[in-house]
């Protein structure tokens, strides 16, 4: 199977304060036709800014390297008209979805605005966005499309920015963090919708979380990412029990469970750092229990281990007992 | 059995037509950690905001180390004794810290106002120590700070009152997981340490387990379940805790779609 999108070496450099940044080094992911990817971090690791380089969203006087190529074609060099037309194959849905509509317009408005550019009549473009909000579950669409949205709550809100972008009949769907704002129980019922109607249509996924169970539990591939870089990329399921690198388990390990009761919390010293803050070597060196000097020498590429890739040199070597090291690790420092 | 330092009984909040609040009793004793539990628009934030004092009750009692505290304080001095039995720790520490205070200016304040006299900056040390901040941290002003540094700052400030209980209002909702176990295991260390008392608003089922041991759940202004933490997250009897607890992400688990008829209307 050829890769729907294709994100080969992407390095990209922000204007702040008027120096230039790194926020994203040397990133490197596959999608492929109908495949959903868990993009799993904290803030700053560079998850938000690898899908807005994909949607071509990066803030003005950003500097790019490295390629995005969708379906064969270069993203990052896409004229006007062409990138209108990627943008119908390409959707992203956000964490907000109330700071992404116009709050003094109708829903129906807001969900038909692209239809009506396109020649379809109002009554035709009503009706097919009456029946997308029936495909997101909600019934009385025809009521819906008359209200405004702080007639809705957050919950329905994300469920119509869905059926809008539904309405383009998007190959990708990039989705940073659409179900963090909302309820567990709405985010469930929301996660589900956007499950099947991925299996439904096919769409490929980009997902954006910092729930590594979230991820797994939706996606088929999961990359983590670190200080702006992918430290890991692997089968979704394997993610929590079988993790590659030691960030993966440590953070799999600092989680609270819902399920056990314990005292205290195997918790990463530390906070997570950006592309441009991050030392020399390995990005996690200063954070790892697992840290040995050459891993502050020069940082690690990105190498494929068993069915995934990890960008650790000890990665090998500590192959099926990651998770004890860290639990150990974290034991002594303790 | 510890004394019980925060008792509400029957306690209701109307705003209009709306019962946002609904006969909820609860007890914090000495040294234990309560959660609320519950969704957007259950209640759990206005019954936190009803005990701190930043709203009255429409009906029902909070007494907090045996003092009633239902109406609004009359004075200062009121207002400070109360301030020393109960205090808030907010989600949101950019907002909720004074942009133009250093850590140690922010515990100095309130070390003056609720210990008297001078501290020479000795306490508040203490208190910078005891969150895990160093001394050039604490000279800092919160921009230059982290996010969880910053939560430090709050729950240090929360403390310099010396409080019973401190409401702990989604206070690690917002931090990164790495930081979030720092945070929560800093909670654990205090309570030991301290003998403070927590009252948890979170939504987080696993961060209700971890620093909590009782707990009740909201839903819709009223208690739908009570009881110890780890029984109603293995065992929820009610439903809607059913419901809450099936909905958390883990190993195997796949979303469901499933029809609500309160999802359809309109924002709480």
């Amino acid at each position: 199977m050829s890769a729907l999108l294709e994100i080969d070496g992407l390095t990209a450099r922000l204007q702040v304060e008027g120096e230039l940044r790194t926020v994203l080094h040397d990133v490197s992911l596959t999608i492929g036709a109908g495949e959903a990817l868990g993009l799993v971090g904290e803030s700053g690791s560079g998850k938000s800014m690898t899908a807005r380089a994909v949607g071509r969203l990066l803030p003005r006087g950003a500097q790019t390297s490295g390629a995005v190529r969708f379906d064969g074609r270069d993203v990052l060099t896409l004229g006007p008209a062409d990138l209108r037309r990627y943008r119908g194959e390409v959707a992203m849905i956000f964490q907000d979805p109330r700071a992404h509509v116009n709050p003094v317009r109708r829903i129906g408005d807001f969900m038909t605005e692209t239809l009506r550019l396109q020649g379809v009549t109002g009554a035709d473009a009503a009706k097919r966005a009456a029946g997308a909000l029936r495909d997101v579950g909600i019934d009385d669409g025809e009521r819906r499309l008359d209200q405004y949205p702080h007639e809705l709550s957050g919950g329905l809100l994300q469920r119509v920015m869905i059926a809008t972008m539904l309405l383009g009949e998007p190959r990708l769907v990039l989705a940073d963090e659409p179900t963090t704002a909302l309820d567990v129980t709405t985010q469930a019922e929301v996660m589900a919708i956007l499950d099947e109607l991925r299996h439904e249509r096919g769409m490929a996924l980009l997902f954006i979380t910092h729930d590594l169970e979230l991820a797994a539990a939706v996606c088929d591939r999961t990359a983590v990412m670190y200080a702006g870089q992918i430290v890991e990329t692997r089968a979704a399921s394997l993610l929590d029990r079988d993790p590659l690198h030691p960030y993966t388990a440590a953070l799999a390990a600092a989680r609270p469970d819902v399920a056990v009761s314990a005292r205290r919390l195997a918790a990463i010293p530390g906070r997570p750092v950006s592309a441009f803050e991050a030392p020399a070597g390995c990005a996690f060196a200063p954070r790892c229990v697992c840290v040995q000097e050459r891993c502050r020498e020069a940082r690690p590429p990105l190498d494929r281990l068993d069915d995934g890739q990890v960008r650790c040199r000890r990665a090998q070597e500590l192959r099926g007992r990651m998770a004890a090291a860290i639990r150990e690790g974290e034991a002594s420092r303790a | 059995m510890p004394d019980v330092v925060l008792e509400a009984r029957g306690l209701r909040k109307e705003y209009g037509e709306l019962v946002a609040v609904d006969d909820v009793d609860l007890e914090v004793r000495e040294g234990g950690s309560l959660a609320i539990v519950g969704e957007s628009g259950s209640g759990k934030t206005t019954i936190a905001k009803m005990i701190v004092g930043l709203t009255a009750p429409t009906a029902g009692s909070i007494v907090a180390c045996g003092r009633d505290r239902s109406a609004p304080s009359r004075s200062a001095r009121e207002r400070r004794r109360r301030g020393s039995e109960v205090q808030i720790v907010f989600q949101d520490p950019y907002s909720s810290l004074d942009p133009r205070q250093t850590a140690e200016q922010a515990l100095d304040e309130v070390l003056r106002l609720h210990r008297g006299g001078r501290q020479g900056g000795r306490a508040a040390r203490e208190l910078l120590d005891l969150v895990g901040l160093d001394e050039r941290q604490g000279r800092a002003l919160p921009r230059a700070l982290s996010g969880g540094q910053r939560q430090r700052i709050a729950i240090a400030r929360a403390l310099a009152a010396q409080p019973r209980v401190v409401i702990l209002d989604e206070s690690v909702a917002a931090l990164d997981v790495s930081i979030q176990a720092q945070i929560l295991n800093l909670l654990a260390d205090i309570r030991e340490e301290t003998g403070v008392s927590y009252v948890l608003i979170s939504h987080d089922l696993a961060v209700v387990r971890q620093i909590t041991d009782e707990a009740i759940v909201m839903h819709r202004g009223r208690v739908v379940e009570r009881g110890s933490t780890a029984q109603i997250l293995d065992a929820p009897q009610d439903e809607y805790t059913q419901l809450l607890r099936a909905s958390v992400p883990r190993p195997g688990w796949k979303p469901e779609r499933r029809r609500r008829p309160e999802d359809q209307g309109a924002p709480a």
